[in-house]
């Protein structure tokens, strides 16, 4: 069961100002019933261009209705200007604390406010344009960009409790963690051509590699990874703790260590798990 | 504290007091290993044998085919990964796509280690194709695992005709039957499963206690590697209470079985053809010809199912529900995608599973309770509103 703050159960159970405003100044939509959540924020303003009432529409789980809840106590009085200012964080502090799992339903609220604003504003909606990445739930990477700047997120799932990206088939979450480093400035190591090298000096690199490269992101899943052996140009690799396990071990791990070892050591080089110690009990 | 009513009984069910009674002084008084060799410990071994016999009855197999283990995962894990091993050749296993995690997630780990996995898709209403299973086995099929009865649903699959089948052709079958033992009547002389799991805490017995039933003949191979407990066939020192417990509770079951699933199985059609008079946009999910007594799963149409159990928790009602926000993911549950369930549905499910403990007055509360919460929830919801627009 998820742990509620107080103000989080009281915004749920007694939500302030749901319903529809007729002839709306600002309108904004979100979400949609496929990804369990979606938010439709109506507001109206005066001549000064503060909001006077705003309302709510929401489809979700109990932190959505709460965050929602929260938005419109949160810009009404404001004006346009200081409302335009609020992000996902304000929402969430308004409300105590959010579970991790449930960031995204504050994001959908500063969301369904931006929208809202630009049709106030009566300019087309910027929503991140940029490259879909994540295609279950749709996220841009612009989108996720903006959450890890924002909210100072280092992880793939901090990643996917924010914006959701990552949390459907997992097909994208080496292009998450890519966007994580590249936001992050992470400085890579230069690509090393192809030279001649001794066994051990093979061995060496692909141990700092591996290091450098590849463990930290395994690590963030609970996973690890160990170098067996080399074996003419066969690496052999066993995967530890989570990745161990996980289904999608074989196909996106392999893959994403490979590339990296390819693009960084010797082209030549593949990827192998090695054998696991062998279970066989008759 | 007031008592919750409690319809979550697929979840887990309450310890009958029966039960605990037969089982507590092998915590206090007769705290013996079965394995020693003075009396103390040693004539709890009778006890074991006598808790054996019981839950062999219910199934109607020999108390030799019975192996205890820790949970139905245990009972699941240890039948299929037996099954491999001593068919080392064969690498085919075929399941299904709405069977529980303790299956589902070995079956998908095992995929990733080389063995090849069909999984046999459901209709709408989460009926079996059986066509399609019999179409996929191959030389190379080692095991078929079909469970008994869906734990989202109730539905309950044709286990036995599938079992028919694949004796004819020698391929081992395993049922995972935790939700359907000691609900509904199984017979091992009537049918050719070869291995069956149970759980204890399904039937009011306690948590930490499960059984494997493996018919006389089958080839096996032990998952626990210890000592020489249960014949060599796990590993580990008996859980004495939890055995003489689970032996009471089958023993409970099998007296009880046909009133239980009659009373049961009243209530909650009284509880899903109230609630769908009720409450417009909602459907029931799964087969309703077939299904378990004891539960239902209702889906509410452009509401979110954690929202209706928080809810619904206020009024000291304990209900489950698929919705994604449940479960923890992002996606709402496996069994209702695969049957169709379209997602203005899905999030909005809730099963509620009865137990011999539920009383129609518990049931009338839920159904006084819980329309205005969903009229409440749909009230915010922009789904709804739009629904109701003419178009």
């Amino acid at each position: 069961m998820w742990e509620y703050t107080d103000k989080v159960k009281d915004h749920f159970m007694n939500p302030r100002n749901a319903g529809l405003i007729e002839n709306a100044d600002g309108i904004g939509e979100v979400g949609s019933l496929a990804c369990g959540d979606a938010l439709k924020l109506t507001f109206k303003t005066d001549e000064n261009e503060k909001i006077i009432d705003a309302k709510f529409q929401t489809f979700g789980c109990a932190s959505a209705i709460a965050s929602s809840s929260a938005l419109t106590e949160i810009i009404k009085g404001l004006t346009i200007n200081e409302a335009a200012k609020i992000t996902n964080d304000d929402i969430a502090q308004y409300l105590g604390e959010l579970p991790k799992e449930k960031m995204h339903c504050s994001v959908m609220g500063r969301d369904a406010l931006e929208k809202a604003i630009a049709y106030y504003r009566g300019v087309p909606y910027q929503k991140a344009e940029g490259e879909i990445v994540c295609e279950c739930f749709g996220v841009t990477d612009l989108e996720i960009k903006r959450a890890i700047t924002e909210n100072s997120l280092t992880s793939v799932e901090d990643v996917t409790d924010f914006v959701k990206a990552g949390g459907g088939c997992g097909k994208c979450i080496e292009k998450i963690q890519n966007i994580i480093d590249v936001t992050q400035g992470k400085e890579r190591p230069e690509k090393k051509k192809p030279v001649l090298m001794t066994n051990i000096q093979k061995i060496r690199l692909i141990e700092e590699i591996l290091d450098q490269e590849i463990k930290p992101v395994l690590k963030k899943d609970g996973g690890n990874i160990e170098l067996i052996d080399l074996d003419g140009d066969v690496i052999y690799v066993k995967l530890r703790g989570a990745c161990a396990n996980c289904k999608t071990s074989q196909v996106t791990i392999k893959n994403f260590i490979e590339n990296k070892i390819q693009e960084l050591v010797s082209p030549e080089l593949i990827v192998k798990e090695a054998k696991s110690e062998t279970t066989h009990i008759c | 504290m007031k008592q919750p009513i409690y319809v979550d009984n697929n979840a887990t069910t309450k310890v009958d007091d029966k039960v605990l009674a037969e089982m507590l002084p092998y915590f206090s008084d007769y705290y013996g290993n079965p394995s020693s060799m003075h009396s103390f410990g040693g004539k709890i071994g009778y006890k074991i044998a006598e808790a054996r016999e019981k839950i062999a009855a219910l199934i109607n197999a020999s108390p030799k085919e019975i192996l205890f283990t820790s949970c139905g995962t245990e009972s699941d894990n240890t039948a299929i990964k037996a099954v491999l091993r001593s068919r080392s050749g064969k690498r085919h296993i075929i399941t299904t796509r709405v069977e529980h995690p303790a299956i589902k997630n070995l079956c998908e780990e095992l995929s990733g280690r080389g063995h090849r996995v069909t999984y046999v898709p459901v209709d709408s209403k989460g009926i079996l194709d059986l066509d399609y299973l019999y179409d996929h086995i191959t030389d190379d099929t080692a095991i078929v695992s079909v469970m008994w009865a869906n734990n989202e649903t109730g539905v309950i699959f044709p286990v036995e005709e599938i079992a028919g089948k694949l004796s004819e052709r020698g391929i081992t079958f395993h049922t995972d039957a935790v939700q359907a033992a000691g609900k509904i009547p199984i017979d091992v002389q009537k049918n050719q499963v070869d291995m069956l799991s149970m759980s204890g805490h399904k039937i009011h017995a306690p948590k930490g206690i499960g059984a494997l039933y493996i018919k006389k003949g089958t080839r096996f191979s032990p998952f626990l590697i210890g000592g020489h407990q249960e014949n060599g066939r796990r590993g580990g020192t008996e859980n004495v209470g939890a055995i003489i417990g689970l032996g009471k509770a089958c023993e409970l079951a099998m007296e009880h079985l046909e009133d239980e699933a009659k009373k049961v199985g009243h209530l909650r059609d009284i509880l899903e053809t109230e609630l769908l008079k009720a409450i417009p946009s909602s459907i029931i999910n799964g087969n309703r010809e077939n299904r378990l007594p004891t539960t239902t799963n209702i889906s509410f149409k452009f509401v979110e199912g954690e929202a209706i159990l928080l809810m619904l928790n206020e009024h000291g009602i304990c209900a489950s529900s698929g919705s994604a926000c449940t479960t923890g993911s992002l996606e709402p549950s496996h069994v209702l995608r695969a049957m169709g369930v379209p997602y203005t549905a899905a999030h909005g499910s809730i099963r509620f599973s009865l137990s011999k403990y539920n009383t129609e007055e518990e049931i009338r509360y839920i159904i006084k309770k819980l329309p205005p919460i969903i009229e409440r929830l749909r009230e915010l919801s922009p789904f709804w509103q739009e629904q109701q627009m003419p178009t």
